[in-house]
């Protein structure tokens, strides 16, 4: 598979293929168009706003990288993500009276966030693997699930963290280190772990193995389905830690809370290089897939060049293009 | 005393079995909870539909919430054949999908209330329960110019496409026309609070000033009201949101700068039509015709009378 990101020359000089380049390129003439369209499109807020709003589907898609590498899919982290919202207001709320203001509670919202993320991931992990049901069927079913429990918790309402409770944890998503905020720190250490898993590591070796061709994985003493449990585990806490990010921006969760984002982390995946059919995932692709979604939003924002009604449209163009390009690359090679 | 309530209540039980017979089956087909407004809407109407079983024995109810009008359709076809209802209250997902089903109902002989949002043909509703979309716009853009006289640069969040997104905004530009208000960005919010977020921290990059936001929805000024905070702007005079949410009525209430006033879209129309069909089906009063439920503006002089704490919106 390492044929994938290179090919050679006649004389033997590597260049790098469409595959790789293709995302880099896209984003590169994003960033040039949004630059000439607007001034204040390379200003730091507006660059602090879009990498900090693209941190959730990011951190997620890290997680959904590795899922689809290891040949599975996750159509439920948005719910689960609305759900885990929902959960961690509810939690908190309950024991603000005990607790008060402080430290203390905000831990106990991470815990909760991050346990409920690990027991979902687990329960899809468990029913594709050893109940043996297909991904797609599994996760439709919790994606129906999560939504519908998140709508009742709330009373087909919004569930609200307390007042001041929003106020003492809202610097989690607004504050940071030397002006860069921490949706973007956690986003960018996600990615430098996430990247040493696949790249370097057993865990993402066995990965690809097992998208790659399940029985000549299971011949060469890989466990399949541990390895496939564990994505899906690793992908809910990753959805348990963005939900942590998410939580302080608005401080409330609702039905429509998360509502798409499976699809907009799957997109990223694939427009980051990774294949569908598993067997080859890219952590550092996925990143700038996730990039370009969301530069695309804030661009059309920026101008008035095109009718709003349009933006999906634009979107669709690009993800099928990104993965036109990949495939012709991969034909070439 | 015992016997008296003993022997009422054998009455009442009485009377009841007498007009088992008559028992008339109401079916309800909203749309499902899915964001703040329809939130109200299903808590209204389950609220409503709890009570009216009380009060009127010989009137039976199904209920049903649907999250596409695919969906919306299939559920309308079961209460015909399965409960054979006598009324349908329905708020159709779309006009054009739902058109034909309903107007089948209408012709089974049913009758037919529908809520809100209007069918493509006229004539099959016997009552039409709605809110005032144009009338929706025009309050907000009314507030708008008087809150500034002078004028001033206002950015506009819009709800998710459709009609009723399309009659508000042309209710509004009719409204601030000739007031010196300049719209200078208009995107659509989805009636969304991150969405509005996100589209609100754009504006907020793109213009230098901006004086007013009309944000047009609850849910979507509460995505507004984040962004201006963050940014730490203090350019933008007020929010105008709508819909009567009950935080942003509180805050109304409370004289928040911010949130000077709102716009009524009341979710409890849903009620006003399931008790009107109520109405209709079990006293002579005519209750035909077109209901149409004005938004009025709530300032921090009345807001106390469109606060509702019990409800999730």
């Amino acid at each position: 598979m390492a044929s994938d990101t290179a090919i050679t020359d006649k004389t033997g000089f590597r260049i790098p293929s469409m595959s790789v380049i293709g995302p880099i390129l896209a984003l590169a003439i994003l960033i040039l168009i949004g630059a000439l369209l607007n001034p204040n499109f390379l200003g730091a807020g507006n660059i602090t706003n879009v990498l900090a709003r693209s941190a959730f589907i990011g951190i997620i898609a890290v997680g959904m990288t590795f899922v689809i590498t290891a040949g599975g899919l996750d159509l439920s982290v948005g719910s689960m993500a609305a759900f885990i919202a929902g959960l961690m207001i509810l939690v908190m709320n309950a024991a603000l009276p005990t607790l008060g203001v402080g430290v203390p509670i905000i831990l106990l919202g991470m815990l909760t966030a991050l346990v409920a993320g690990v027991l979902a991931g687990l329960l899809n992990g468990f029913l594709i693997t050893t109940l043996g049901i297909e991904a797609f069927i599994v996760t439709l079913g919790t994606m129906g699930i999560y939504r519908s429990l998140v709508t009742w918790l709330a009373d087909g309402g919004t569930l609200s963290l307390d007042f001041g409770l929003r106020t003492f944890y809202r610097p989690v998503y607004f504050d940071g280190i030397l002006g860069i905020s921490w949706p973007i720190i956690v986003f960018a250490l996600v990615v430098i772990i996430g990247e040493i898993f696949m790249s370097r590591s057993r865990f993402g070796r066995h990965c690809a193995a097992t998208g790659s061709n399940e029985h000549v994985a299971h011949y060469s003493n890989v466990n399949v389905n541990r390895t496939r449990l564990l994505t899906y585990a690793m992908l809910g806490v990753l959805v348990g830690v963005a939900t942590i990010m998410y939580v302080p921006r608005l401080g409330s969760a609702s039905a429509s809370t998360g509502v798409l984002w499976e699809l907009e982390a799957i997109a990223a995946v694939i427009i980051g290089g990774t294949v569908l059919q598993g067997g080859f995932g890219r952590v550092w692709g996925t990143v700038i897939g996730v990039l370009i979604l969301s530069l695309i939003d804030n661009i059309l924002n920026l101008t008035d060049l095109v009718s709003p009604y349009l933006n999906g449209a634009i979107q669709g163009v690009i993800i099928i293009l990104a993965v036109i390009l990949q495939r012709e690359a991969k034909a070439k090679g | 005393m015992k016997t008296l309530l003993a022997g009422s209540v054998a009455l009442t039980l009485g009377a009841t079995a007498s007009f088992a017979q008559d028992t008339k089956v109401i079916g309800v087909s909203i749309p499902a909870a899915t964001h703040g407004w329809a939130g109200g809407m299903n808590y209204h109407a389950q609220e409503t539909v709890k009570r009216l079983e009380e009060v009127y024995p010989n009137l039976d109810f199904v209920l049903a919430t649907a999250s596409d009008a695919g969906k919306q359709v299939n559920d309308i076809e079961d209460m015909v054949a399965t409960r054979n209802i006598d009324a349908l209250v329905v708020l159709p997902f779309e006009s054009d999908p739902l058109t034909p089903p309903v107007q089948a109902v209408a012709e089974g002989g049913a009758w037919v209330t529908v809520v809100d949002r209007g069918l493509s043909v006229e004539g099959i509703e016997d009552l039409y329960v709605a809110g005032d979309n144009s009338g929706f716009g025009r309050v907000s853009g009314e507030y708008m110019a008087e809150m500034m006289p002078d004028g001033g640069k206002i950015v506009v969040l819009r709800g998710i496409p459709t009609t009723i997104d399309n009659m508000r905004v042309e209710g509004f530009e009719a409204a601030i026309e000739g007031s010196g208000i300049e719209v200078i960005g208009m995107e659509h919010g989805n009636w969304n609070r991150d969405d509005s977020f996100n589209v609100m921290q754009d504006f907020l990059s793109k213009h230098e000033q901006i004086d007013a936001v009309w944000a047009s929805d609850d849910d979507m000024a509460v995505g507004v009201l984040a962004a201006i905070d963050a940014a730490g702007r203090d350019d933008v005079q007020f929010v105008l949101g709508g819909a009567g949410m009950k935080e942003m009525i509180k805050r109304v209430m409370d004289g928040d700068k911010m949130i000077p006033a709102d716009v009524t879209y009341p979710p409890a129309m849903i009620a006003t039509a399931i008790e009107m069909t109520a109405v209709g089906m079990t006293s002579n009063a005519p209750v035909s015709g077109t209901f149409t439920i004005g938004s009025v503006l709530i300032t921090p002089e009345n807001a106390e009378d469109y606060y509702y704490p019990d409800s999730p919106f």
